[in-house]
This record gives C-alpha cells, structure tokens and sequence, in this order.
C-alpha cells in the first residue's frame, strides 16, 4: 500500500486534497488493484480448472470461444450470469440470502490483505498476518451458512451445515501446523515469514527439516478441505445434495459464490507459497545470476498457480470422501500428525540452533 | 495400532497412485470430435432418415402394413388402362398410382422393418442424421409427386357429410 501512495502522490494537487481522502485513497486504489488482479486470475481459473479437467479425461474441454483453445471461456461465461434473471425463491428468507454471496466473498477478499505479493506489494503488514488470516477466512462460514438457511431448500441446508462442521474441523490442524512456521520465524506477520526464507530453494521451510516438509502437505491438505474443493467437496456434492449451499443462487450472486470459491483457492495457493514455498522469494539465491531477477508479485503469483494446479489434479484423481471418513482424516489423522509436528519443530528450536 | 499406520500408508500411496493416472492421461489425446466441424462417418447401414425413390414406388402398401408405429401414409388409385405403362426400374409394373406417401419421421423408430418388404427396393433408410426443424410438421416427408385422376370427387363426397355434421 505504501508504493501505491507513493505513486498517488504522483498526482498534480493531490497535497491539497483533504487529509481524510488522502488516508482513504491508497486503500481504495490498492483494494481495486488487488481485486482487479483477482477478478483476472479467478476468470483464467476457471478456464484453467475445464481445460484440466478436460485433458485428464482426455477430452477437450472449451474450444470455441476467443478462438484458440477457447480462451475467451469465462469471459462469455460472466457475461452470461451478469444478464442472467436474479430468483430468489419465495420462501426464501430475503435479507440473508441477498447478502449471503458478499459475505462469503468479503471473506476471500478481506483475506486477501495480508498476502505478501512483493517486498512493497503488500496491502498492510499486520503484525498479526496469519491469525487475521483465519479470523477473516472463517467468515466464510457464516457466509455459506447464511446461504444455505435462507435459501429454505433442504439440500442448501445440508449443504451449509457440512460446510461449516468441515471448515470449523480442518481450521484446527491447519492452525497448528503454521505453529511449524511460527516458531522458527518468531512472527506472526507475513512478511517477516517470508523474509525469514529468502537466500535460495534450501531456505525455503518445506525444505527446512522434515518436520516442515511434512508440514507443508498436512496444510495443503487442510487448504483443500476449507475451500471445499474434491476430494473433500461435501458441502457441494453434486450427487448427493444438487449443488449444496448455492442450489438457489443464480445469475450474480451465483457468480460471486464462483469468485468467493476461486478466489479462495488463489488465496490458499498463495498463502502456502508464502508459507512455505518462500514467498516472492526466487528459487536461486539473490546475489547469482542477478539478471534473472522477476518481480516479486510473478513468483509468488507462479507458485500459487502451481498449488491451484495440484488442486486442480487432486480434483480429478480422487473421488469424494464420506463425511465420516472427512472427520476420520481431520481428528485421527491430521490433528495428532500436525501436533506431533510441532513438538519436533519446538525440539529442533530449543536443542539445535 | 498397526491398522491404524497402514491405513495411513495406504491413503498416502492409493492418492500418489491415482494422481499419477490422471497425470499420465494429460498427454493422452483427447478422444473429442468437434461435431458440427469434425463428423463421424457413419457405418453404411446405419438406419437414419427415410427416403423413397417415388419413381420406383408402386404403391403396394407392404410398408405401411409392416410399419410398428404407422409412420407411413399411402393413398393410393388404380391407372386408367389407357394410360401409358410405366415400370420401375428394376421391371415391375407400376399399375397404381400413389398420390400420397407420407413419412412422419417424428413417428419412426428407425427399425427398417419397412425397407425389407419394399419389392422395387425403392424405400431405404438414409444415413442423414442432422434433419431437426422448429415446426414438428416439417417432420412429415411428402413423397408423392402425382396428383390423382379419378379420386377426387370420391374424397370430395367423402368429407362432405363430416363437413355438414
């Protein structure tokens, strides 16, 4: 946020603007840049997610729109919900459900604050990065919670209900497991994290020790479970509860659950980059080859891409949980694993140096 | 406690199996034809659309009798015997003249019963799939070109007393 106001000072008389405006300004901007570059990225995710899809069952997938390869996809497809009718059923409970959609949103994006896309591109370097990251990114609950109570559709209601007991489970093995990160780093705040891994791929916590390294996977894994993404997409299973919590959204708030979800995915992708994949740190050390140097912004950007790609891939390589064997894998497995994680990462902080 | 590890193990091994499957179909090429460019060359007696040479039609009827669903409308009416003889083309005789022969292909079931009877070998299916129209009654093929000499006013009385009630 701060080269963003640098840059708005830029602007001739932006001194004699009232100080007010000129605190609020940058974050409007940096808010707008951030969601803009996300609006992008969902759009290519989601051509992305058809074209693997498609491949890994050896079809094509999308091929007129655009052109090549139907790129231009999405692009239509957004068109298409922006004119599409706006239903809301008539039992449905109004208020909640108009405002279901941007609360489940808001989440994705509030999230989105803390995610350090460069040394400077960072909207606010709170020293609290990652605990404000769970906070806000358990709204989402209450957002699909919301959507699927007012909606007044059984399914929806099942749909919602999982969602939550899912999301509430897998909060806790993935909140431990950052501990793996934590302790070492000795900050909570994203950026420090990621500075703590710069100088190179051996820097970067997966390849830490083996503690971190199995770490990273048990977080991935808890990261696909809160974004409710196959295999463990209970809350929208398509063949057992229709489409879950958003059966009755159509049109725009339909197409802002699809954002909320894509988003989402970035942003999980992009938090476990910064995790554990060093961030906007580059593979090789700073000081070799310095004209191979890509903005910060690219790499992690990259990484987080590589991480929705192996969303993607899981997607299409496993079939859906059971809710049971859901909770089997968070309580009995996930937990004691990424506990036992921690004492070894608390071991190696107090004994090794 | 055993179990519990090798479940474990098992869960960890069967997802790197699978993701390696799906991996290794990435690169295999995609079964697609891309329809309305690309088409699939249908195999030669592949039972699609009817067609009935009218020309060779005698205006038996044994297609119409054979028909399970009664897609098939022939009215037909004897040629007066100073009118020129005419045969199919492979020699039979055409002695009647058949001056309706409507196919209702929203009717049929693609069975090719009705081929098999047909003497002159006139009525024969098609490999012509793509015939969707808007109107349902474009489904209805009219084969017949002649017009008939004497049935007219036959037809003509009888819709009257059906006209009057």
């Amino acid at each position: 946020m701060e080269s963003i106001a640098q840059l708005l000072k830029l602007i001739p008389y932006y001194d004699q603007v009232p100080d007010l405006l000129q605190k609020f300004l940058p974050m409007l901007v940096s808010s707008i840049v951030v969601f803009a570059y996300i609006a992008l990225l969902v759009l290519f995710f989601i051509w992305m997610e058809r074209k693997v899809s498609a491949h890994m069952q050896d079809r094509l997938g999308p091929m007129y729109a655009g052109g090549w390869h139907g790129w231009a996809q999405s692009i239509a497809d957004a068109i298409k919900l922006l004119f599409k009718e706006d239903i809301i059923p008539a039992a449905a409970d109004r208020l909640l459900f108009k405002l279901a959609p941007f609360v489940v949103f808001t989440a994705a994006f509030a999230s989105f604050v803390v995610v350090p896309f460069g040394a400077t591109s960072i909207a606010s370097d709170l020293n609290i990065g990652i605990l404000y990251i769970f906070a806000v990114a358990s709204l989402a609950i209450v957002g699909i919670l919301m959507a699927g109570w007012a909606s007044n559709n059984k399914y929806a209601l099942y749909g919602g209900m999982r969602s939550a007991a899912q999301i509430v489970s897998y909060e806790i093995p993935a909140a431990i497991v950052i501990m793996t990160v934590v302790i070492p780093v000795g900050s909570l705040s994203m950026q420090e994290i990621v500075l703590a891994q710069a100088g190179g791929v051996h820097n970067w916590f997966v390849f830490r020790n083996p503690f971190t390294f199995i770490a990273f996977f048990v977080y991935f894994v808890c990261t696909v479970a809160e974004v409710n993404r196959t295999p463990f997409d209970m809350p929208e299973a398509e063949s057992e509860l229709v489409a879950g919590y958003h059966v009755e959204y159509t049109g725009m708030r339909f197409a802002f659950f699809f954002l909320a979800e894509y988003a989402n995915m970035f942003l999980v992708g992009a938090i476990a980059a910064a995790l554990f994949l060093g961030g906007w740190n580059g593979v090789l050390p700073p000081d070799w080859l310095p004209w191979l140097a890509v903005p910060g912004p690219v790499i992690i950007s990259v990484k987080a891409l590589a991480l929705v790609f192996v969303q993607m891939w899981l997607r299409w390589a496993l079939p859906r949980l059971r809710v049971d064997q859901l909770m089997y894998m968070c309580w009995k497995v996930l937990l004691p694993v990424s506990l036992v994680l921690v004492l070894g990462v608390g071991y190696l902080a107090v004994f090794w140096k | 406690m055993k179990r519990y590890f090798t479940d474990i193990g098992l869960g960890i091994t069967t997802t790197l199996h699978s993701m390696w499957i799906a991996w290794k179909h990435m690169f295999v090429p995609a079964v697609t034809l891309q329809y309305p460019t690309v088409k699939w060359e249908l195999p030669e007696r592949s039972r699609a659309r009817l067609f009935n040479k009218i020309a060779d039609c005698i205006g038996c009827g044994q297609c119409a009798r054979v028909c399970p669903t009664d897609c098939i409308d022939i009215q037909t009416e004897k040629r007066g015997k100073d009118e020129p003889a005419i045969f199919a083309s492979e020699g039979t005789a055409i002695k009647l003249r058949t001056y309706v022969f409507d196919i209702d292909m929203t009717l049929c079931c693609y069975c090719a019963l009705c081929t098999f009877p047909c003497p002159t070998h006139c009525l024969v299916m098609t490999r012509e799939y793509e015939y969707s129209v808007y109107d349902k009654r474009d489904h209805v093929y009219h084969y017949a070109v002649d017009k008939p000499l004497y049935t007219k006013l036959k037809e003509a009385a009888a819709k009257a007393p059906a006209a009057q009630a």
